[in-house]
């Protein structure tokens, strides 16, 4: 008993130093790679903070409660095309009426977007879900591929016979994010610093990282938490024990939704433009390899996962030519082949050695 | 003779034309170990698996504690108050010992989203109550030394003490367990039968799916014999024994004792 509270003492002061680590490393990093590599490397680390939202809600339906979603990007779709429709022309050209009652524009604030983007891509969750949980493992993969599909094919036809989504154009001039009258879109400057517009969206997507972690968290550590895992585990018996896992499943997949569609209203703005084809397929099967590859079911490995797989590409494209052109003194193979080349070798060679991801939950207990 | 417990009647059911179960009728007293024995393909686990609702009977009546109840899917079963556990151990292997028996209380607590979210002070005590009894629970069967163990990496005889954990977790008005000695060596069997009879002792009901004819003699208050999907005797152990279908059922036409 004597040794147990030790070791549980042990990891508790561990977590809270990680805990400040952490902390200390979301509020320096955009200082410490901007400085390295300029603002457009702060950029990726912006994208990085999207893939973690989007992680962290996959993870919920993919790590805790076992379902495996191919179609998660489309949760984000719906909280892209939501705020882009809130926040731009674009609805007000289409209809008039809607135009002269509001003659100062369609600018919703952000405030409102998000809550309505989770909400909105919950209640799609719940669409999704409520008659494809009957299946199991491969099958309900599949239908949620198809799912993600319609919601982009939807987007790009939904321009006839009224014009909601203007089609594969796309909307754009989607207002950028403004907090109580900051405009995150330009550069301020404070105390005597300049600061650009990347650093502020950085600090406002970590602000929503921290809080969706704190609610996987507290999620994870719960009575509901603890049934999702069980029904990961063993859907027969978590039933035996009076689960209800129709509506067990459909809370996952719902919450795991809402913070899909937080992540992507937040793209629309940042973006200031969508369009289908930002959310394909491979879109879904990227955010997947981020939880997979990271440790599917356990947070700082999902974190993991998305840093490396959203800097990888970048890294690369940045390095391979240059490296090219030290190596053999001119560029042979175009950079963008070798990223791909690379990023799916990296994979692959993560598959073959950490198959449980590289930073894998512990497993509990030895012998 | 007080209320039964647990009152099925007329239970058939067909497996295209193939009668699993004809007319199969049980009452378990309140405080007993009812056995349900037979041999190899006489119905058992499909009456098992009947009377908890993962398959549908064809017809027949269920009664439990005076109340009717219709086994239509196996959550609503185990929430009626009959828990089970499986022949071939199933247990949520990536779990910790504790939380596998935690997992058993869902069906007696509350907390929700905002619970889990919020944690108000009503919500922390019930996950506090729930983590105390789901203890006080593993000492009970034996194994609070293994509470932060993956329950993976139990022995054996200690997994199947767990799930009996797990079970008596729900707050069971029945514990129904399927073949629990099943892969189970003889000192093992024997602190099986040691916990069954504890359990019994403390006023809870059994029924006990069993192939181990030694360990149903010697632990059941009350049996009933299965063959060909049909109950072809039923009463106290040594009125089974000496049954005559009994022995043929197991011995064969000629057999003599």
């Amino acid at each position: 008993m004597n040794l147990t509270a030790l070791i549980s003492q042990n990891t508790a002061s561990r977590a809270r130093y990680g805990l400040v680590l952490f902390a200390l490393a979301i509020v320096l990093a955009p200082w410490l790679v901007g400085h390295a590599g300029g603002n457009a490397w702060v950029r990726t680390l912006d994208f990085a903070l999207l893939y973690i939202m989007l992680a962290l809600g996959l993870n919920i339906v993919v790590g805790y409660a076992g379902l495996l979603d191919l179609g998660f990007i489309a949760f984000y779709a719906v909280g892209a095309y939501l705020a882009a429709l809130l926040s731009s022309p674009h609805l007000l050209s289409q209809f008039p009426a809607l135009a002269a009652a509001l003659p100062g524009g369609m600018h919703t604030p952000l405030w409102v977007i998000l809550p309505l983007a989770g909400l909105l891509a919950a209640g799609f969750g719940i669409v999704l879900g409520a008659p494809t949980l009957r299946l199991r493992g491969d099958y309900l993969a599949i239908v949620t591929l198809g799912f993600g599909e319609i919601i982009r094919i939807f987007m790009r036809n939904l321009d006839r016979p009224i014009n909601i989504t203007n089609g594969p154009k796309g909307i754009s001039s989607v207002d950028p994010v403004q907090l109580f009258g900051f405009s995150l879109a330009r550069t301020h400057e404070i105390f005597g610093l300049r600061v650009t517009s990347v650093y502020f969206y950085y600090y406002l997507f970590a602000l929503l990282v921290v809080l969706i972690l704190f609610a996987c968290i507290r999620l994870e550590h719960s009575r509901i938490g603890r049934a999702w895992v069980a029904i990961r585990e063993d859907e027969d018996a978590a039933q035996a024990m009076g689960l209800d896992t129709r509506r067990l499943k459909l809370l996952a997949f719902a919450i795991g939704a809402a913070f899909g569609g937080i992540s992507g209203a937040l793209f629309a703005s940042f973006q200031g433009f969508v369009s289908p084809e930002s959310f394909s397929l491979n879109e879904s099967i990227a955010v997947l390899a981020m939880v997979v590859l990271g440790g599917m079911g356990h947070i700082p490995g999902v974190i993991l996962g998305c840093v490396l797989l959203a800097a990888l590409p970048e890294v690369l494209r940045a390095s391979m030519g240059s490296l090219q052109q030290t190596l053999f003194g001119q560029v042979l193979i175009d950079p963008e082949i070798i990223r791909q080349l690379f990023y799916g070798l990296a994979l692959i060679l993560a598959m073959l050695y950490r198959p449980a991801g590289l930073w894998p939950a512990r497993r509990g207990g030895a012998q | 003779m007080s209320t039964p417990l647990l009152h099925i009647q007329q239970v058939n059911k067909h497996f295209g034309g193939v009668a699993a179960l004809t007319d199969v009728s049980l009452s378990i007293e309140p405080g007993q170990i009812y056995g349900l024995i037979g041999p190899n393909g006489a119905g058992k686990t499909t009456f098992f698996n009947v009377m908890t609702g993962l398959y549908s009977a064809d017809s027949g009546s269920f009664v439990l504690d005076g109340q009717a109840y219709k086994p239509t899917s196996v959550h609503k079963v185990a929430q009626v108050g009959i828990a089970r556990t499986f022949q071939n151990i199933r247990l949520f292997n990536a779990m910790s010992v504790l939380e596998n028996v935690m997992v058993g209380r869902h069906i007696r607590t509350r907390n929700g989203l905002w619970a889990a979210l919020s944690r108000h002070r009503r919500a922390r005590e019930e996950e506090a109550q729930t983590r105390q009894i789901a203890l006080e629970l593993l000492e009970y069967v034996g194994i609070a030394a293994f509470a932060d163990y993956r329950a993976d990496s139990l022995s054996y005889g200690h997994q199947r003490r767990l799930e009996i954990a797990r079970a008596l977790a729900t707050e069971p008005r029945l514990l129904a367990l399927d073949e629990p000695a099943a892969g189970m060596n003889a000192t093992e069997k024997l602190q099986l039968r040691g916990l069954l009879e504890k359990i019994r002792n403390d006023g809870r009901t059994l029924l006990l799916i069993e192939h181990d004819v030694k360990l149903v003699m010697g632990v059941c208050d009350r049996i009933s014999v299965l063959d060909y999907g049909q109950v072809i005797a039923q009463g106290t152990p040594e009125e089974v024994r000496r049954h005559p279908a009994v022995i043929q059922a197991y011995l064969g036409a000629s057999a003599h004792v």
